[in-house]
């Protein structure tokens, strides 16, 4: 038979793992998209390795997506129980190492890394006060960090957005340091779903190794399912899974 | 603890009640009828204790007991050939039906109710909706994949829909956004019928593998009962008996303490916690905690399994100590399952609790002497054979006729009426005619409400709304698949009950069909006014005489679903509305068939026949007018139509299709036009001629079996030809024009697509924000 793990028994592109990549997808009780970023993560070509939010160590992967859903409920604020998980605490060593393991947070993982101090800002609800869920298109505005090496400076790319809680905030000064050091990484373009400050989609840190955004790549990686766009369907979230791989597989 | 909680209460123990023949229960404010309270003293031998007469009064309701329904919903079992048989792997009476997909799949879906509630408490009464039926397709064994939501409110423009609308909509996006399930489609009527009385159906599907099919049953002697998830609480306390099996009037105070209030979380949890326990095989039987929470489920474990059942109450976990044993068997808190496990498994079992933090607390075992018996700290309090309360409850033949009024409703036909008067006919009426029709409350642009739920979750959803039918990929390796979809028409089923049911079956099985899906079973959400009313019993009772009879003629079994009734205001109730799902196959979603063009050139084929039919139609209803008889039903034409669409899906012959139903020919143009922003040019003469019709009703009548696809110039003649060895009527109306950004109807003046769209998309909005 066929077992049902936590995430994963996608069989889809059976790539050959890229120089063993390990790339570990994080789940929290409450977490909804991890499946979808451990096939992500297997169609850029690594090994997706399921991290389960009470595990003590990091099993050796070479970076971490903090995908998105409603960890914990997210009844007291988004991310705030998940930075205390006795993993978050191993992620936030890793990415501050001399290693820089290349963390992406998604949604609900953008929260966690706000909320773990990994990333500023914070993310409030939306300004509308509505969920909503539609094709995005982001520019992306640093195409140098870890997870955005594949794509150009300024590329447009249309991937699904679906949040509650996604408007980005921080103060003047925090907004201003992140534009002059490069940092905001995606921006909105065309329409701003939820009222994020300056357009804010995704920022990284200083070092470039961990971005956070709203949006869900890993929802436009496979032709078929996905955002529309031309009479077909967006890959482009594939870009965010490759780059990383490219950056492992390279050596930093 | 439990010395401290039982001093609270006077508990009435069985022998108490076999000593005190004479005191009063409060049977009627329970619910019950006298004879039914007779019959239960009947069964026991003595009255029951006040728990026994909690546990009977929910169990025997309307909600859970179908006692007026029973006697017409037999003919779903019975009018079933072995050919329909072949691919249900379990059929009605679990928690939901299971159909084979091949491959080793199997797929499992149900529709439910939670209308009641909805009213009261928009929001969560639909959010609790969508955590029930969930937890009725975990219950089966599978893993569920996805939900829809068909939802009937009042007038667009009342004052009280937007509270409901708000409300509903928030509460399904709420939950169902919170459980990693993508919503793929739904249904949004508005009439004044629905007002009082909104219909919140929830529509769930899992898929799982054959082996891992887990049923409802209690079996095994020495085998331990656990109760885990959420805590017990004071919440939808009577939901089933009181709020669900009586009308809504003035007179009665408010009912919000019935209504169950959700946590998404929990249920989110559970649902991961009880994969886990299925795939290494650690529970023997499992029940879902849903109306007459723990009253059902013991009573159907044991009911379904081969002896009897021992419970002890005070174990059960609960958030308000002060709860009274019968309010702990009757409290409807979500988020709770009941499970029957092997002494053997009993330390993995709480590892796989332990490992996800859900609470869980053993409440007694499988016993060997028939008898459901539940103790409160030792002293027996319910003694009760499990089948009187699971299945063995009353059944009603209760009169119908057809009404008085009936006649004279279907007499008074659209054409030629009052409100007919100054008909649409110059091409400048015929076009504002066109525009009016899209953007009006039931026809208009349902983005507003679908994009407050997530439809990428899962990253297996291949189409979603506004397409025909949702289809979700099922095996990753093959491109294996679902598609569904949720149709009704209150005005139709009003006009002609019988008919009303069958067009609402044959509108499910067109567009599964047009999506490119094999149709292959049903699941059915009933919803009407009060069963005491003949008229609507007479509506009820040919309806599933309709609906039965056309499933058999479609092949397509009914596998599970759920009759809502009383529901009414005061004496007036809704438009009979059964509302059917159906679930079809494709063997690789890739080839699913959207409904919008796209490529310029290709040719836009009308299949099938128009006649004068407007009654019960949305032109109709614009003009407020209802009366006369719905469209004709033709499950042969249907059948063949079907044909034409999955063999042009799957031989690659339609780029797109689109079903035609309410707002015809006018609607499915437009629809298709918007999908993808891409224009045609569209002549309708021919066609008209063909079948003897003016263009007005050509664009406005709602003639049954037809739908329009676009078919690449390489595949024309090849489609042509199928079409003609089935001997189904086709004709090409005209050809996909991108670059013009307008649909040109001969005849009709210029429709530029951004001012259909602005009419379409505008309408929601503007009311709701």
């Amino acid at each position: 038979m066929t077992e049902i793990p936590l995430i994963g028994e996608v069989a889809a592109a059976a790539i050959t793992p890229l120089a063993g990549a390990r790339i570990g997808v994080v789940t929290f009780p409450g977490t909804l998209d991890d499946r979808d970023a451990a096939r992500a993560v297997r169609l850029a070509g690594a090994e997706a390795v399921a991290l389960w939010h009470a595990d003590t160590e990091l099993a050796e992967v070479d970076a971490v997506v903090i995908p998105g859903g409603f960890s914990y409920g997210d009844y007291l604020r988004a991310g705030a129980i998940a930075r205390f998980a006795p993993l978050m605490g191993k992620i936030v060593d890793a990415a501050n190492s001399d290693a820089k393991l290349p963390v992406l947070g998604i949604c609900n993982g953008f929260q966690i890394l706000t909320e773990s101090h990994l990333l500023p800002g914070s993310m409030i609800k939306n300004d509308h006060l509505k969920f909503i869920c539609r094709d995005q298109v982001l520019r992306v505005e640093n195409a140098n960090t870890a997870w955005t090496a594949d794509y150009t400076q300024g590329q447009e790319i249309t991937v699904p957005l679906k949040n509650q809680d996604g408007q980005y905030i921080a103060d003047e000064k925090t907004l201003d340091a992140l534009e002059a050091e490069g940092r905001v990484v995606f921006r909105y373009v065309g329409f701003n779903p939820n009222g994020s400050r300056r357009d804010i989609a995704g920022i990284s840190n200083a070092a470039g190794n961990v971005v956070g955004l709203m949006p869900h790549p890993e929802h436009a990686v496979e032709a078929g399912f996905g955002p529309e766009q031309d009479g077909g369907h967006s890959v482009d979230g594939l870009g965010f899974f490759t780059s990383v791989l490219t950056q492992i597989v390279g050596g930093k | 603890m439990t010395q401290e909680t039982t001093a609270k209460f006077n508990i009435d123990t069985v022998a108490n009640a076999a000593g005190t023949p004479e005191v009063e229960l409060p049977w009627a404010e329970l619910g019950l009828k006298q004879n039914e309270f007779e019959e239960i003293v009947k069964l026991l031998g003595r009255r029951p204790t006040g728990a026994e007469l909690a546990m009977y009064s929910v169990m025997w309701s309307e909600h859970c007991s179908y006692k007026s329904s029973k006697n017409h919903l037999r003919q779903f079992g019975q009018k079933v050939t072995e050919e329909m048989k072949k691919d249900m792997l379990v059929g009605i009476g679990e928690n939901a039906g299971v159909t084979n997909l091949g491959d080793g799949w199997a797929v499992t879906f149900k529709i439910e109710s939670h209308n009641s509630p909805s009213f009261v408490e928009p929001y969560q009464g639909a959010a609790t909706g969508i955590g029930g039926i969930v937890r009725d397709i975990i219950s089966m064994g599978a893993r569920p994949v996805a939900v829809m939501d068909p939802l009937r409110f009042g007038e667009i423009d009342h004052p009280d829909t937007a509270r409901v609308m708000h409300g509903a909509v928030a509460g399904i996006g709420g939950y169902g956004n919170s459980l990693g399930l993508p919503n793929i489609g739904g249904e949004m009527v508005f009439d004044a019928v629905y007002q009082g009385n909104p219909l919140v159906n929830a529509l769930a599907v899992g898929v799982m593998r054959h082996e891992d099919i887990r049923l409802a049953n209690a079996s095994g002697k020495g085998n331990k009962v656990v109760l885990f998830g959420a805590r017990t609480g004071g919440d939808g306390i009577g939901g089933a008996s009181v709020l669900a099996s009586e009308s809504f009037d003035d007179t009665k105070p408010s009912k919000r303490p019935a209504v169950q209030v959700g946590d998404p979380f929990a249920e989110k949890v559970l649902i991961e916690c009880c994969l886990e326990l299925f795939k290494h095989s650690l529970v023997e039987g499992i029940q879902d905690l849903g109306a007459a929470g723990i009253s059902c489920a013991t009573s159907e474990l044991a009911s379904n399994g081969d002896g009897g059942m021992q419970v002890e109450l005070t174990s059960v976990l609960l958030r308000d100590p002060t709860l009274t044993p019968g309010e702990i068997l009757m409290s409807e808190s979500q988020e709770r399952m009941m499970a029957v496990v092997t002494p053997e498994n009993v330390e993995a079992f709480e590892a796989v609790m332990d490992k996800w933090a859900v609470e869980y607390s053993w409440l007694g075992e499988v016993t060997d002497t028939g008898r459901l018996i539940i103790t409160w700290d030792g002293e027996v309090i319910v003694d009760v054979d499990p089948k009187t309360v699971a299945h063995d409850g009353p059944v009603y033949d209760r009169p119908y006729a057809r009404p008085s009024w009936q006649d004279a409703l279907q007499a008074d036909t659209f054409t030629g009426s009052v409100q007919d008067a100054g008909r649409p006919a110059t091409s400048g009426e015929l076009a504002a005619a066109v525009t009016e029709l899209v953007a009006s409350p039931n026809m208009c642009d349902k983005s507003w409400i679908t994009k407050q739920y997530d439809r990428y979750v899962g990253g297996n959803t291949a189409m979603a709304f506004p397409d025909d039918a949702g289809v979700v990929r099922v095996d990753e390796e093959t491109g294996l698949g679902v598609a569904l979809s949720t149709d009704a028409n209150g005005r139709y089923t009003y006009l002609d009950p019988y008919q009303g049911a069958q067009l609402a079956l044959a509108e499910a099985y067109r567009n599964v069909a047009t999506g490119g899906a094999v149709p292959m079973a049903v699941s059915d959400c009933l919803n009407f006014g009060s069963p005491e009313d003949p008229d609507v019993m007479w509506q009820l009772a040919e309806s599933i005489r309709g609906l039965s009879d056309a499933c058999m003629e479609l092949g397509v079994p009914v596998t599970g679903g759920n009759v809502s009734l009383y529901n009414q205001t005061g004496t007036t109730p809704i438009h009979p509305s059964p509302v059917v799902a159906v679930l079809g196959k494709l063997d690789d979603v890739a080839r699913r068939t959207p409904s919008g063009w796209r490529e310029d050139g290709q040719a836009i084929y009308l299949l099938g026949t128009t006649a004068a039919e407007l009654d019960g139609s949305e032109w109709s209803k614009l003009r407020g007018h209802l009366g006369g008889l719905p469209p004709r039903v033709d499950l042969a034409a249907e059948r063949t139509l079907g044909e034409i669409l999955i063999n042009a899906s799957r031989d690659g012959m339609v780029d797109a299709a689109h079903d035609l139903s309410e707002g015809g020919l006018a609607a499915a143009l437009v629809e298709s036009a918007l999908r993808y922003n891409v224009g045609a040019r569209i002549g309708l003469g021919e066609v008209a001629e063909r079948d003897g019709v003016d263009l007005f009703t050509l664009l406005f009548s709602e003639s049954q079996a037809r739908a329009i696809v676009s078919v690449p110039r390489s595949e024309e003649v090849r489609f042509n030809d199928m079409c003609t060895a089935r001997g189904f009527a086709h004709a090409r109306i005209g050809v996909v024009d991108s670059a013009s950004g307008t649909l040109e109807i001969n005849g009709v003046d210029a429709l530029p697509l951004d001012a259909l769209r602005e009419a379409h998309e505008g309408t929601l909005p503007k009311y709701f924000g």
